[in-house]
């Protein structure tokens, strides 16, 4: 073993010590409590107030009365459910702050109060996996490639199940078989009357799978030249207008821009400065173009003038970089926050502890 | 060695620990103090605030979250001040989302904001969850023209036939301002290019700091207010909290019985200044509220803003030194490589 690898397992090791001593100082750490919430619903005929003509296959007859689900200690269920009507109960977790718990706990109140497990070692994870990104900053190792892997896999299913729920379900088959969707998947849907003109986005859904098999995988590329081809009309026209068109209108405007004041009168310092500002905008742009323009050999004034585009252009990736510097530390600060907050319990800026433990530690 | 070279040969993780440092400290101090910096807002932010802020009460607006966990740190704070602005002015709230994981973000900040502060407003009056939809770009164009085709129903699976505050939403053009959240494609440039631009409405957009850039030319013809980064977040959230405060005890003041023209130059006053409100309760106009509405409107001025509603401007603490410590490194860095030149050992 080498002395680098000594000092991972050391830095490791004093990390651990300082993890677990900290979780019996005070109120400890790490942990998510919440309340068990019982719900429970029923099914009631409640009579419609504007009743309305309903076509059946056979007749057509005033729908009188609706069916809709309502919580059962509503004034609804009181007066219109029967002893036969139809209920579902479940337990909503609510999660409720480590301030409230404790109380709770203290008074003997629990009132569904309790330690979720599942959500304390989600938070556990949590914080392992951040721990396991930052491990790479020292260099690559087994925790940073697990992190990595699962983000990568997770992600992947994540997208792949919400975009089956949110957009083939409704969108799709509750296009293709309304009743089915509705009394399958989404009580809540309209029922109405299949729209054929799916089957043809369907087909095309279809046809992109394709690519997976060993032979016709040709007949996913109908799916991708229709959406080339879509997308590119699609954006051709709103590149034009919106990023061409509106873009030349913004830039030739007057050099001289009159601000005017509450009183109506001519405000001659915001004047200036407007007017410093659009000639500035319009001296970036024609020298920015001009040092892209290439027709003209780049000496004399031309040269001058693409230098100063040059300037301009080092301008802007100066403040796209600091931009960007600003980003990335408000993302390493978020983590930090969820790690000294949520995990340690060493600060409580949104006040969900007690206080007192967190300031406690530094006397 | 001498320290120049030590300085040249350092390895490059002593700076990865400077950084996490200069991060790590603020964060902590700031944390067990509760100390923020004062932040003044520029323009954009201020136009941001007034688009949504002109709007009568009970406009709808359509709030676009199309952001991530990933980015979560930088555009959470503005995604959850947006929502107390339109929920303290009022306004009629339709979330959706371009990113799969939008969905997961609207549910989070409705839940924190509007389920911790503001209880009374109502699922389907107020505010709607619309969920995801996949199809990035031709979401927008389609809605432009067909809300209902893109969203039957709401996130929960009702029929959006069935929800109140669907009544009269045909496309996007029933809507009377956008509000983009953003971290990349689809987004904020989506928005503009397909939405903004041609249906002419109000755009606020709230973008990542890699974004940023790329959306000032929008301004102010096409994108009306600006958010850029946490800067841009900490800003707006300031200024959306100072007005909170002095709606809150505005309302308060004329439901205590004031008119509303003093009531609303005494809330901007203690408001702005919230140790004045112990003289302001000596006053005249202050004797003619009751005893409970007087103790209301001292308890509002000196209230501390919850903690949901500073994560940007906390945020701001380990920036300024995160951008010292990164002046000083680029620094050190020059002079590091112009001293090794005149020694003869740079390139």
């Amino acid at each position: 073993m080498n002395r680098q690898n000594v000092g991972v397992i050391v830095v490791f090791l004093i990390l651990g010590v300082l993890v677990a001593a900290r979780a019996f100082v005070g109120d400890g750490m790490g942990r998510v409590y919440t309340r068990l919430d019982p719900v429970e619903m029923v099914r009631i005929d409640r009579p419609v107030l504007d009743a309305t003509l309903v076509e059946t296959e056979t007749e057509t007859q005033t729908q009188t009365t609706e069916s809709v689900w309502v919580r059962s200690d509503s004034d609804q269920a009181r007066d219109f459910a029967t002893a036969s009507s139809q209920t579902v109960a479940w337990n909503r977790s609510e999660p409720v702050t480590p301030a409230e718990a404790f109380a709770a706990f203290e008074s003997g109140e629990t009132a569904g109060i309790r330690l979720d497990w599942p959500r304390t070692i989600g938070l556990w994870v949590a914080a392992f996996f951040t721990l396991a990104i930052f491990s790479f900053l020292y260099k690559d190792n087994p925790f940073y490639k697990v992190a990595e892997s699962v983000v990568v896999g997770v992600s992947a299913a994540y997208w792949m199940v919400v975009g089956f729920w949110d957009m083939i379900v409704p969108n799709l088959l509750g296009n293709l078989a309304p009743g089915f969707v509705q009394a399958t998947f989404l009580p809540g849907l309209d029922a109405a009357s299949p729209q054929w003109a799916y089957l043809i986005p369907a087909t095309f859904g279809v046809l992109l799978l394709t690519r997976l098999l060993p032979k016709g995988q040709w007949l996913s590329l109908w799916t991708l030249a229709f959406i080339v081809g879509t997308t590119a009309a699609l954006r051709m026209v709103a590149y034009i207008e919106g990023d061409f068109l509106s873009q030349i209108n913004a830039t030739v405007q007057p050099v001289y821009q009159v601000v005017t004041d509450a009183d109506g009168g001519v405000d001659g310092y915001a004047t200036f400065w407007a007017s410093l500002r659009q000639l500035t905008l319009l001296i970036g742009v024609l020298a920015c173009l001009t040092y892209f323009f290439f027709s003209v050999e780049h000496k004399g004034a031309v040269g001058g003038v693409a230098r100063l585009g040059i300037w301009f252009l080092m301008i802007t990736f100066g403040a796209a970089f600091g931009f960007t510097v600003m980003g990335r530390i408000a993302l390493l600060a978020a983590r930090f926050e969820f790690l000294f907050d949520d995990w340690l319990w060493l600060i409580d800026p949104t006040n969900q502890r007690v206080v007192a433990s967190a300031v406690g530690l530094l006397g | 060695m001498s320290f120049l070279q030590r300085i040249e040969n350092a390895d490059r993780r002593w700076v990865f620990l400077l950084m996490g440092l200069a991060v790590a400290v603020p964060i902590i101090y700031i944390g067990l103090t509760g100390k923020t910096l004062p932040e003044k807002a520029t323009p954009l932010a201020e136009s941001a605030f007034e688009v949504l802020d002109d709007l009568p009460s009970g406009s709808r607006i359509l709030l676009a979250w199309d952001f991530d966990p990933a980015s979560e740190g930088e555009l959470g704070p503005m995604a959850t001040s947006f929502i107390r602005q339109c929920s303290q002015k009022g306004h009629r709230m339709y979330f959706i989302a371009l990113w799969p994981v939008g969905a997961q973000m609207i549910r989070s900040t409705t839940t924190k904001v509007i389920g911790g502060y503001y209880p009374d407003l109502e699922y389907g009056r107020d505010w709607v969850d619309l969920g995801f939809k996949a199809g990035n770009e031709a979401v927008i164009k389609t809605i432009a023209t067909d809300f209902r085709q893109m969203f039957p129903a709401d996130a929960r699976g009702t029929s959006v036939s069935a929800i109140p505050m669907m009544e009269g939403i045909a496309s996007l053009a029933d809507f009377d301002a956008i509000v983009n959240v953003s971290a990349g494609y689809p987004g904020s440039k989506e928005w503009v290019l397909y939405a903004a631009t041609p249906l002419k409405k109000p755009l606020v957009v709230g973008c990542t700091g890699v974004q940023a850039p790329l959306m000032y030319p929008y301004v102010p013809n096409q994108v009306r207010g600006l958010l850029g980064a946490i800067k841009g977040a900490a800003e707006y959230e300031s200024v959306v909290n100072g007005w909170v405060r002095e709606d809150s005890i505005r309302k308060t003041l004329v439901a205590g019985g004031m008119a509303e023209s003093e009531a609303a130059s005494t809330a901007t006053t203690l408001a702005r200044d919230p140790d004045d409100a112990g003289a302001w309760s000596e006053t005249a106009a202050a004797a003619s509220l009751t005893p409970e509405s007087k103790a209301a409107v001292i308890a509002l001025a000196a209230a501390p803003t919850p903690g949901i509603f500073l994560e940007a401007q906390r945020r701001m603490g380990p920036q300024l030194v995160a951008h010292l410590l990164m002046i000083g490194l680029i620094v050190m860095g020059n002079l590091v490589f112009f001293a090794s030149r005149r020694r003869g050992g740079g390139r």
